[in-house]
């Protein structure tokens, strides 16, 4: 059964359903999609007691206006866009209760870019290729695969009487902060081939700044050029998240959520699990400086932080 | 050869199977996808045929790298070569005629040809899947003739209508879905390559082949009234060979 949580009123920017994203279909040229920055993502929906892979609102800069239709315990983590309940500054990273007829908004953009708003017992929608993720190109997933716009119901699979009752909320020093000036560790590779080891430097040395035409899709980035040593072209192979493919005109592109599964452009890098989050959050404009990582180093932050999910995750189920 | 194994990142594994692509050496892919498929192995999230390349994307929270590299080339070294499937021709219904053969005439001037050239070279002939990718459904084929043969468009159309068929440099493809694009269209097919309301909703699958035949606008638009009406069945055979061009 679904009760509806939200009507909404103004669909904001580009606000968008996202989950843990479309696996095990890449080989069929389905993209993966889910959310940007997967740290914000699963600690809402931990908050507010959910599967950390759940599906919730992925709200791009300029927040949307919810009317909230029945009870309902939510989380908002991720970029501040100083959200409000009924025009009151409504805190972060902790479960907060709303009651029917309140009015949830969001205003000025004070740090990251991307918030995300999880629903307790979360919220209902279809699955397609095995998750609730939008992917607006190919108009897939959440609401007929595009954003949120006025007259929409959001859904949700609980009565406020089933959800969560506890309060939770993240430790203050378990929050990340937000800076135009981001350090971003990589594993070079695979195709270090069509590189000269002057280029290599550069690219790890010098800053990139992301530039405007940046999306879910991917991040065009503004530095040195990284031109090719050889003429030869690539044969089109796949790609992962945060893979940094060079094009012939030497500007990289750094892939995000919605890259395609497959590209014909070499990959001089892939920027780590553990670091993504921070980048996901970055604004055109912020400089990103690439670390030169090892795949031991890499894997064993990304376990890190996944213990730590999992840690707190048993640690409510058993209040 | 050896396979090359490198990381991308700390989720994929990429296996090199050389620099040249072949039939022969992506069915040995194919086979390779399907016994690690099969070997149930946990932790695996997506695996990715390219041309001449197999990605593997897992959980580092189960897998450490040089772990799964052991694992994977163990897998290699045992592949049961006669555990290679065979494959079967996809017919894709194809017209070349007005209004939906829009490059038409200026690929058959570029390799001085005429149009009628250019169809006969397109058509009958059998395209390898190497893999799908960059659309869903999307397939990247190889085995175009040479002789009609066309660079990209200088600037790319907004909007290419699904089923348009294609050329970009020595390479032949279908859009399964409307989207910008700037391969040469040199006709179209009424067949869905991606239907997501369909079962598969994805029509192709890669280590198989493709044959276009030539339809008439009036063929066409029967065709599409069955494809709407979801009774229309693409005909598959058995591959029996390069030299097959049986209708």
């Amino acid at each position: 059964m679904s009760i509806p949580i939200f009507s909404v009123q103004k669909g904001g920017l580009f606000t968008t359903f996202q989950d843990g994203g479309r696996k095990g279909f890449q080989s069929l040229g389905i993209p993966v999609s889910g959310a940007m920055d997967t740290f914000s993502h699963r600690a809402a929906n931990l908050l507010v007691g959910n599967r950390l892979d759940a599906a919730v609102l992925e709200i791009t800069l300029a927040g949307p206006s919810l009317y909230v239709e029945n009870d309902v315990t939510i989380a908002i983590c991720g970029a501040d866009l100083s959200p409000k309940v009924n025009g009151s500054p409504a805190p972060m990273w902790t479960g907060i209760r709303l009651k029917r007829g309140d009015m949830l908004t969001f205003g000025k953009n004070i740090a990251g870019t991307r918030a995300y708003l999880s629903v307790a017992g979360e919220f209902a929608l279809p699955y397609v290729f095995g998750s609730q993720a939008t992917e607006t190109k190919t108009k897939m997933g959440g609401l007929e695969g595009r954003p949120l716009q006025k007259g929409d119901t959001l859904y949700g699979k609980k009565q406020v009487s089933e959800q969560l009752t506890i309060r939770r909320t993240l430790k203050p020093s378990d929050i990340p902060e937000y800076s135009d000036r981001i350090d971003a560790r990589v594993i070079l590779g695979p195709h270090l081939d069509f590189f000269s080891d002057e280029t290599i430097r550069r690219f790890l040395s010098e800053p990139f700044t992301v530039a405007r035409q940046s999306d879910r899709m991917g991040y065009r980035l503004r530095g040195p050029r990284l031109f090719y040593k050889k003429k030869e072209s690539l044969r089109s192979e796949a790609m992962g998240f945060g893979s940094i493919q060079v094009p012939a005109s030497g500007e990289p592109i750094l892939l995000m959520a919605d890259r395609q599964t497959t590209g014909g452009y070499p990959i001089i890098g892939t920027v780590i699990s553990a670091d993504l989050p921070q980048i996901a959050q970055a604004a055109p404009g912020a400089k990103l400086y690439f670390k030169q990582t090892t795949v031991e180093e890499a894997q064993a932050a990304y376990r890190k932080q996944e213990s730590w999910f999992r840690f707190l995750e048993k640690l409510h189920q058993n209040i | 050869m050896e396979q090359q194994f490198s990381p991308i990142g700390d989720c994929g594994i990429r296996i090199s199977f050389g620099s040249e692509p072949s039939p022969e050496r992506s069915r040995k892919m194919m086979n390779f996808k399907e016994q690690i498929e099969s070997s149930a192995l946990g932790g695996i999230t997506d695996i990715i045929p390219g041309y001449a390349t197999l990605a593997i994307f897992y959980d580092p929270f189960e897998w450490t790298y040089p772990a799964l590299c052991a694992e994977l080339k163990t897998i290699l070294s045992e592949l049961d070569e006669a555990a290679v499937k065979a494959p079967i021709v996809y017919h894709i219904p194809v017209c070349y005629e007005e209004p939906f053969n829009l490059d038409l005439d200026d690929v058959a001037q570029m390799n001085q040809l005429a149009a009628n050239e250019v169809v006969s070279l397109h058509a009958n002939r059998l395209y390898y899947i190497y893999m799908l990718g960059f659309l869903p459904g999307f397939p990247y084929l190889g085995g175009m003739d040479k002789r009609i043969a066309a660079p990209r468009l200088a600037s790319p159309r907004l909007n290419v209508s699904a089923g348009s068929v294609g050329i970009a440099g020595e390479q032949t493809g279908v859009y399964p879905l409307q989207s910008p694009g700037g391969w040469r269209i040199i006709g179209k097919t009424p067949i869905r390559l991606y239907d997501p309301d369909r079962k598969p909703a994805i029509l192709l699958s890669a280590g198989n082949y493709v044959r276009f035949y030539p339809i008439s606008y009036d063929d066409y638009t029967n065709i599409e009234k069955e494809v709407i009406r979801g009774v229309f069945c693409v005909k598959t055979t058995e591959y029996i060979g390069d030299s097959h061009v049986s209708n």
